[in-house]
């Protein structure tokens, strides 16, 4: 009965996102890999789905595919559970961070079997052996292949069915950086010819260059669903604010109140946390002090990341929660128009 | 998490110049190229038609050489027929392993997931494994058996103890050792399947057909002989003998029961695929 209410729904306008994972948890006997998570990835843009190593971020990806099946809540693909795709290549392609390749067969059998299930022509399995650069190493075994190669097949193995939607774990991980450096041009290009990009990573560098939204979580629970821009903005808010000033003791003098505290770099250099710049500015033109420099210590996209999957997880994850919901519609608004 | 409504169904694909969707066929055909595609399979094939062919033949050779020192009760109990498909014992083995290693060779290599992802009702994965290797066991084997028959016939001429196919037994003793290794195969995947890990798998086939019997051959013989015919070697080995053992079912009905504990595993291994996690 289940299995039938399923089949019933996909295929109606279900309409959030490509991807959409709703109330999902994910046990695997004692412990609880993937809790209550929900999100949407949205078309069109790169998401990044960040997070420490063994966040839960690989058994999401699984769930998405249909490869294992969530303890509880739901998760669609373009309105359908996976399973129930008639052309799951063509709608969604997918590379997992442990290489599913049998060893003993060739690049080009590889992909040529996989391409046969769904009728996909021989001479697409060429195409994209072309575009990630195979050719040579095309008829060779598998077993014998570099990290990057395996990562090069992962690849032309997802955009077979060239896909609107590609899904990859960890892409980058174990690359040299000359591999990294083609990862990143190849996820761009994805994106430019408009293509929806979910991609994992523990590394918060790599989604900087790339991912224009961010999904984090920490211990399987979602902490922010967020721009990445907007995830850095709020990361650094309350974070410092550098001051230079011919009269620094005197400036120091006015902005220390209860809830401010100023600290002294060097000559002229203040460090001011508990007030923004706009608010530095404004009391030190009210006390006819002169200003030189007024620098805000915006906190790296690394160091956002860090103290938001640090020890206070748990505690944090509800907040972000609670105060996403908002700015992630007008987010996917933004997108879709 | 609830304010995500506004946003559209998924973004248009880009246009393809091919389309495609997942059906028996397609699968098959895949199937077919991973069964070729891998040096494992060619060498347990090749053994297995090497041993099924020959091993027959090399028999009916030494059997002839030592024709003067045989027994006269060896002479009058020579079958021709068993001797010339004795390969079978060997060449099953080869094929059991195979099929173990058919779907076993997915989980040891990750290769599973790809295979489900692609599709991702999972069982025309397990259907088309089992009619490529079934099709092509018994093909492979049918053309062994017959090279193995007639060579082996013709050896035996010296001594004029060869039959022909028209031999009462000779057909149906002929075909069913080909169909006794094909059941053989199918289990095996099934085996393969439940089972995921190649050794574990192996070792499983090899209790059941190979050491089974001979612990119900050390019990006392009121119980062992009851039990005997009900055994998976002895039930599905009976339509590969010409004349039947004493304690044994029926060729047929024998097949018949090898069949459905065949069919039994193939119903849990089937169930298992849908229902585990890949």
């Amino acid at each position: 009965m289940v299995l039938w209410a399923v089949v019933a729904a996909c295929g109606k306008p279900y309409g959030y996102g490509v991807i959409d994972v709703r109330g999902v948890s994910k046990r695997y006997g004692e412990k609880l890999a993937v809790d209550d998570l929900t999100f949407s990835v949205a078309p069109g843009v790169v998401t990044g789905f960040l997070g420490p190593n063994g966040a839960g971020k690989s058994t999401t990806m699984r769930l998405i595919l249909g490869l294992d099946a969530p303890t509880s809540g739901t998760v669609r693909v373009n309105g359908c559970a996976y399973r129930e795709l008639s052309a799951p290549l063509h709608e969604i392609g997918a590379m997992l961070e442990a290489h599913a390749i049998h060893t003993g067969r060739s690049a080009y059998n590889h992909l040529l079997a996989l391409a046969q299930t769904h009728g996909i022509p021989r001479s697409r399995v060429e195409e994209v052996i072309e575009l990630v650069g195979l050719r040579e190493v095309a008829r060779k075994r598998v077993g014998g292949f570099s990290l990057g190669m395996g990562q090069r097949l992962g690849v032309a193995a997802a955009l077979l069915g060239d896909p609107a939607t590609v899904i990859l774990d960890e892409p980058a991980n174990g690359l040299d950086p000359e591999g990294i450096h083609w990862i990143r041009n190849l996820l761009k290009g994805l994106a430019a010819e408009g293509r929806t990009v979910f991609l994992s990573s523990h590394l918060m560098s790599e989604m900087a260059q790339t991912a224009d939204h961010l999904i984090v979580i920490g211990r399987g629970r979602l902490i922010a669903d967020t721009s990445v821009a907007e995830f850095v903005r709020r990361a650094s808010s309350d974070t410092n604010v550098r001051v230079r000033s011919p009269q620094a003791s005197e400036l120091r003098d006015v902005l220390v109140r209860s809830d401010v505290e100023v600290q002294s770099i060097e000559g002229g250099l203040l460090e001011v946390s508990g007030l923004n710049g706009e608010q530095i500015g404004e009391i030190a033109l009210r006390a006819r002090i002169v200003i030189s420099e007024l620098t805000p210590q915006q906190a790296t996209l690394e160091e956002a990341f860090m103290s938001l999957t640090g020890d206070s997880v748990e505690y944090r994850a509800s907040a972000a929660a609670g105060e996403e919901s908002e700015s992630q519609s007008s987010e996917n608004v933004g997108a879709a128009a | 998490m609830s304010a995500t409504e506004t946003l559209p169904a998924a973004a248009a694909a880009p246009s393809r110049a091919f389309t495609g969707r997942v059906t028996q066929g397609h699968v098959l055909r895949s199937e077919w190229t991973k069964l070729w595609s891998l040096r494992s399979t060619r060498w347990s094939l090749l053994f297995a038609v090497v041993a099924m062919a020959g091993l027959g033949v090399l028999i009916a050779a030494v059997s002839m050489g030592r024709w003067s020192h045989l027994s006269p009760h060896d002479r009058a109990t020579f079958d021709s027929i068993d001797r010339s498909l004795g390969g079978y014992h060997l060449a099953q083995l080869a094929i059991g392993v195979l099929g173990v290693l058919v779907i076993s060779g997915e989980y040891s290599t990750g290769m599973i997931r790809s295979s489900l992802i692609a599709v991702p009702r999972r069982l025309p994965v397990l259907w088309a494994k089992i009619a490529v290797f079934a099709s092509v066991t018994f093909v492979l084997m049918l053309a062994s058996a017959l090279v193995a028959f007639f060579g082996a016939q013709a050896i035996l001429t010296e001594h004029h103890v060869n039959v022909t196919l028209g031999h009462p037994h000779a057909l149906r003793t002929l075909v069913g050792t080909v169909l006794f290794m094909t059941a053989t195969g199918i289990l095996c995947v099934a085996l393969g399947t439940i089972i995921r890990s190649t050794a574990g798998a192996i070792a499983t086939f090899a209790g059941l057909l190979f050491v089974l019997p001979g612990i119900v051959d050390i019990l006392p013989s009121e119980i062992g002989d009851s039990i005997n015919p009900y055994l998976p070697s002895s039930a599905g080995g009976a339509i590969a003998k010409a004349i039947p053992d004493a304690h044994t079912l029926s060729p047929w009905g024998g097949f018949a029961l090898y069949c459905s504990y065949t069919i039994v595993l193939l119903a849990i291994a089937a169930w298992l695929l849908v229902h585990r996690d890949a």
